[in-house]
């Protein structure tokens, strides 16, 4: 216990409360705990996984809870070992519900998802990771291991309970991989039967691993938190040294590149004191980095994973043919990029529909895409502007109280769409309307590449629909739009009077960070703006001058001077026209950049936000509690035992809420770590890939500047 | 304030607006340093001479902007040198513009970093030397212009202005004198409407009169606009420092992969200002003040041509005083000489303005040929700096993504 402390490298405060809760809650069983855990990663997933809605409803939540503590109980043995023998995937889908059945909701669940598809979401969940997993596993004998033992496990163990379920998740899946990723499977199919065998050690730590692929697939990693939280109040009780474990994987979830060193080291010291183990959290660091891989290729696997497969004996034999670690990271950046391509999405043709105030701006929306998810390779749909707007509202609703950065879209403009609107066909409003133009598409682009925000059915329902129905709350000046001033105002207000004490010092530094990094973006957005009205200014004065020479040249007597002098006023006016496309340069590239920035800045701002809101709700859940058990007590020394059942209904029933709102606490502030970091990411390629465009631009602009000077100075030269 | 001692280390590379000067060693002349005090400027005025009409070959000594301006005027007023292009004194050194922006910079120093503020500064520091140089540069021309005309390099003043090792202390314009001074200008002007409806005879003067008219006209609307030009161009120059600065203090903060690709843009528009910086003030010095002392120039060939015109308006009233003379006959001799000598002063004037102007026209492409030439190149330089600066960082930036890889890779 102290050692795991010890280890974790960002000290992590919540663990004591966490600790505490779990005093407060000792009576309560075990497993409920671990169900939360599965709930939150279940909610998530669902929320990011529309093609098997099945999931996406709140029943999980009740159906996870209980299943543990009630129909896994009895010691079902027999089928678990019958499974792990044949491997078969309809005995696998049928023992689900069999050993479900005493909880009817769940059975459900498992059963229909199984039934239709063959893969159940929950399934489909862990497999996607355990997959990746299976890529990278780093040495050979380690998964050997974990496949030789998981065979025994099932046998020689006293309580397997909760293997069965696993045994099915996890053996599923990779079979139905096999057939694109002979290789990969293999591994895969290890690395799901090694968590499997972790039931070695008692329910507790496989519950442990169990939640962290979950988190990992649902790129949160609060179920890695909880999990250490927990593993730790736990790990005092039963006797292994699982606890490194979990050090390994809250670390996961902080850090995405020190993860596989801090697994690493791990390994070294775990494995003496269990060796299985260790193997597994590295796996299970790997399945963290994989987190940033986009979601798309999870949901490719997903249904490779649906189709009936390969057997599974196979599967551990060709584990020492897996790559070493560093060679499989390369290849997860180079998937990171296909994956990122793999939409293709472009606005274009901004045409005017209609007349006078009630005009409006179309764009024809294409997409190209080699997504499953999507019903045609190419499609193109027409979009208006407060359609875009309409999206935002939608998946900021659905998403952002999950602490998820949803980037925003390009901000109204009343004047320059009035300008548009008039009808009058100056440069202004054509500048006007293509930067918009050009803001809609890297908006879209932000929103695809986010791997939750385009598993949304809204988000595919915008790309491939043809008919949109109006977003009317979209308007600045309805009443809808009134009332989001209001509440912005409120929300405002009570951001203000929230004081809250951070308990973990990272999202206070980051918030800092942020805050800062907004101005100074600002700031520098102000400048390039001047440097772009600069340059603008330049380049009139350039033509001007230009014209000026030109008239000189005119009126020279001397013809060579003449001449001269008028192609001066030639190569002026070329320069002229460069620095008129390097002003757009500066606009499009760096300008707009920096906007776009400082829009998502404030959506990251807005995400810190909700993570103090759901701070805040806990914070007053827990003061009600408080009070009701004063009043318990205050009942209590009053003797009257009528409104004392009555009151203590009510502490539990407040009790819940309060670990309910807990765990959304801490479920929304490892989703904000986790975007937050992706947002990093994001940016740091962006800026990137931006700058070197920003360069190539001014680049380019320079050697046109050689030409045109070299093409005039032999003129300059004859001049006699 | 400032105080400047400028040494002029190459004077060959101020030289740039220089004239064709025709290359006699009997009167070598040059400004080698200059003091600058508050307004005044106090230029060392050194020459060296084979000529006995002075008593030392070498010797220096210090005048300022006024002792110029006295001497350009006396040259003027020298009904010897009417037919002369006198060259145009030396504009007043005008440190108004640097000065001004340093206000505002000290004004605006709290929204600066100091980093960007230093920067910024220094900048202005420069502009403040380059005006400085421009300055010297001028006065420097002046004179040497003077000494290289075969008449004007003789003249008694002139000779003083070099040799005379005391303060000149030329009498300021008082209020009186500045506004008998405007005074004369617009009946100058006036008259100068009036003649100019009189018909030349000559064929050349006349030609000559259109086209410089014209010429001036336009090659004042294209300093105009060139001075425009070079300086929205500084402004650009400027706001990449501050860019730049922005760029540094975000990079500062940042601790992921971006930045390092952060600081070395910073560095790049750091390196691009400088260049871009020299661009717009080699604009200014090889096209700028080229079109500038040419504007001046052609103002005082337009003077030779106002006085010949007044000359010949001169010549046709004493004609007409003389037939009104031998009409009464009265005065008649001494109207047949008034007629005389304005005729002799105008065919005089008709001479050596032929002669100079026709110089002029020689002078003017020669100078023009030069400067455009070496602003072409200059823009080469500058522009194929700018390409070597970007393409280099380009290279750093994508090879230093992948050694940020690697260092990455290396700690998993």
């Amino acid at each position: 216990m102290a050692a795991s402390s010890e280890r974790s490298p960002p000290p992590f405060p919540e663990s004591e409360e966490q600790e505490l809760e779990h005093d407060l809650e000792e009576d309560e069983e075990d497993s409920e705990e671990g169900a939360d855990i599965f709930t939150g990663g279940t909610l998530s997933d669902s929320a990011m996984d529309p093609p098997l809605p099945v999931s996406s409803s709140e029943p999980p939540k009740d159906i996870f809870s209980e299943p543990p503590a009630d129909t896994f109980k009895d010691p079902l043995n027999k089928t678990s070992a019958e499974k792990a023998a044949s491997g078969g995937l309809s005995k696998a889908q049928a023992a689900v519900p069999v050993k479900v059945a005493a909880d009817e909701e769940l059975d459900d669940l498992f059963s229909d998802s199984l039934g239709e598809s063959g893969a159940a979401p929950v399934t489909d969940a862990k497999i996607a990771p355990l997959l990746d997993l299976g890529e990278e596993p780093q040495k050979s004998d380690v998964i050997k291991k974990g496949a030789g033992k998981d065979d025994a496990s099932t046998e020689v163990l006293s309580a397997p309970q909760n293997d069965v379920i696993k045994k099915d998740i996890f053996e599923e899946p990779p079979k139905g991989a096999a057939k694109d990723l002979p290789t990969d499977i293999k591994d895969g199919n290890a690395a799901g039967k090694k968590p499997a065998s972790t039931d070695l050690f008692g329910d507790d730590d496989d519950e442990d691993l169990f939640k962290e692929p979950l988190g990992a697939m649902t790129k949160k990693p609060q179920g890695s938190l909880f999990t250490e939280a927990k593993s730790e109040a736990k790990a005092a009780r039963p006797e292994q040294s699982n606890s490194a474990a979990a050090d390994l994987f809250t670390e996961e979830a902080f850090t995405v590149t020190p993860v596989v060193a801090a697994a690493k080291s791990s390994v070294n010291t775990s494995s003496k004191t269990n060796g299985l183990h260790s193997d597994e959290e590295d796996l299970f660091a790997e399945a963290t980095v994989e987190l940033s891989l986009d979601s798309p290729h999870n949901d490719r696997r997903k249904r490779e994973a649906a189709k009936p497969s390969a057997p599974a004996p196979s599967l551990s034999a060709s584990a020492s043919t897996s790559k070493p670690q560093p060679k499989t990271l390369e290849e997860l950046e180079e998937e990171e990029k296909e994956d990122t391509f793999d939409l293709n999405i472009s606005v274009t043709n901004p045409e005017k529909v209609g007349d006078g105030m009630n005009a409006y701006m179309a764009y024809k929306v294409s997409t190209q895409t080699s997504l499953s998810m999507f019903r045609s390779k190419q499609f193109t749909v027409r979009r208006r502007f407060s359609d875009f707007l309409g999206l935002y509202e939608k998946l900021s609703e659905k998403h952002a109280q999950n602490g998820y950065i949803v980037p925003p879209p390009p901000e109204k403009s009343i004047l320059g769409m009035t300008k548009v609107k008039v009808g009058k066909e100056d440069p202004s409003s054509a500048e006007f309307v293509e930067r918009r133009r050009a803001a809609l598409e890297r908006y879209l682009h932000r929103v695809v590449s986010h791997p939750s925000l385009l598993q949304d059915p809204d988000v595919r329902e915008f790309l491939e629909k043809e008919e949109l129905p109006r977003a009317v709350s979209t308007q600045a000046l309805s009443g809808a739009g009134f009332l989001k001033m209001i509440n912005k105002a409120t929300d405002a207000v009570s951001k203000m009077t929230i004081k809250m004490n951070e308990s973990d010092v990272w999202f206070e530094e980051k918030l800092q960070e942020v805050e800062s990094e907004d101005q100074q973006l600002r700031k520098l957005h102000a400048m390039v703006e001047s440097l772009v009205n600069h340059r603008k200014e330049l380049s009139v004065n350039t033509a001007m001058f230009a014209k000026s020479v030109a008239m000189l040249g005119s009126s020279e007597d001397n013809t060579a001077l003449s001449r001269a002098l008028s192609q001066l006023a030639e190569v002026e006016d070329r320069i002229e026209q460069l620095h008129q496309d390097q002003a757009s340069n500066d606009f499009f590239i760096f300008a707009e950049l920096l906007a776009d920035y400082i829009r998502l800045l404030g959506a990251v701002r807005a995400c810190f936000d909700q993570r103090m809101k759901a701070w805040q709700r806990w914070q007053d859940a827990q003061n009600m509690l408080q009070k009701k058990r004063e009043t318990e007590a205050k009942l209590l020394w009053a003797n009257k035992p009528d409104k004392l059942q009555q009151a203590k209904d009510e502490i539990v029933e407040w009790e819940a809420k309060v670990s309910q709102y807990e765990r959304e606490f801490e479920r929304v502030s490892a989703t904000v770590r986790k975007e937050v970091i992706r947002f990093e990411k994001e940016k740091s390629r962006d800026f990137k890939k931006q700058i070197i465009r920003y360069l190539e631009s001014l680049l380019q602009s320079q050697q046109q500047l050689i030409k045109y000077w070299e093409a005039f100075l032999p003129e300059a030269k004859a001049i006699a | 304030m400032i105080k400047l001692i400028v040494q002029l280390s190459s004077p060959s590379l101020l030289r740039s607006v220089s004239v064709d000067l025709n290359n006699d060693s009997s009167l070598l002349i040059d400004i080698p340093d200059a003091l600058c005090e508050r307004d005044k400027v106090k230029f060392t005025v050194h020459t060296k001479t084979t000529l006995n009409s002075f008593q030392k070959p070498d010797f220096s000594v210090s005048r300022q902007h006024e002792d110029f301006i006295w001497l350009h005027d006396t040259l003027v007023e020298t009904e010897e040198y009417a037919g002369l292009i006198i060259p145009p004194a030396p504009p007043k050194p005008d440190f108004e513009s640097p000065r001004e922006k340093m206000h505002k910079l000290g004004e605006g120093e709290a929204t600066m970093t100091k980093e960007e503020y230093t920067k910024m500064k220094q900048e202005l520091e420069a502009e403040y030397l380059a005006v400085f140089k421009k300055t010297v540069q001028v006065h420097e021309i002046f004179l040497q212009r003077l000494s290289s005309h075969p008449n004007l390099s003789k003249d008694r003043n002139f000779q003083i202005f070099l040799e005379y090792d005391q303060d000149l202390s030329v009498r300021r314009k008082n209020a009186k004198e500045m506004f008998g001074g405007f005074f004369k200008n617009m009946v100058k002007s006036a008259d100068e409407v009036l003649i100019s409806g009189i018909k030349d005879v000559d064929e050349f003067f006349e030609q000559e009169k259109t086209f410089l008219l014209d010429y001036f006209s336009k090659i004042k609307d294209s300093t105009a606009k060139a001075e425009k030009m070079t300086r929205s161009h500084k402004n650009v120059a400027d706001d990449y420092i501050h860019i730049s600065a922005t760029l540094n203090s975000i990079a500062a903060d940042d601790n992921t992969a971006l930045k390092q690709h952060l600081e070395k843009f910073a560095e790049l528009l750091e390196k691009l200002r400088k260049v871009e910086g020299r661009v717009a003030s080699d604009q200014e010095l090889k096209l700028t003040e080229l079109l500038r002392y040419y504007m001046r120039d052609i103002q005082a060939a337009k003077d030779l041509l106002y006085r010949r015109a007044r000359a010949l308006a001169d010549y046709e009233n004493s004609n007409k005083a003389l037939d009104k003379a031998r009409l009464k006959s009265k005065d008649v001799a001494q109207a047949e000489e008034n007629q005389k000598q304005c005729l002799l002063k105008f065919d005089k004037l008709s001479e050596s303005g032929k002669k100079e102007l026709t110089s002029f026209k020689g002078r003017r492409v020669v100078a023009f040929r030069k400067n455009l030439i070496e602003m072409a190149e200059l823009e080469i330089k500058h522009a194929k700096q700018c390409v070597i600066l970007h393409s280099t960082c380009i290279d750093l930036m994508d090879s230093s993504f992948i050694f940020a890889v690697v260092q990455v890779r290396g700690r998993r």
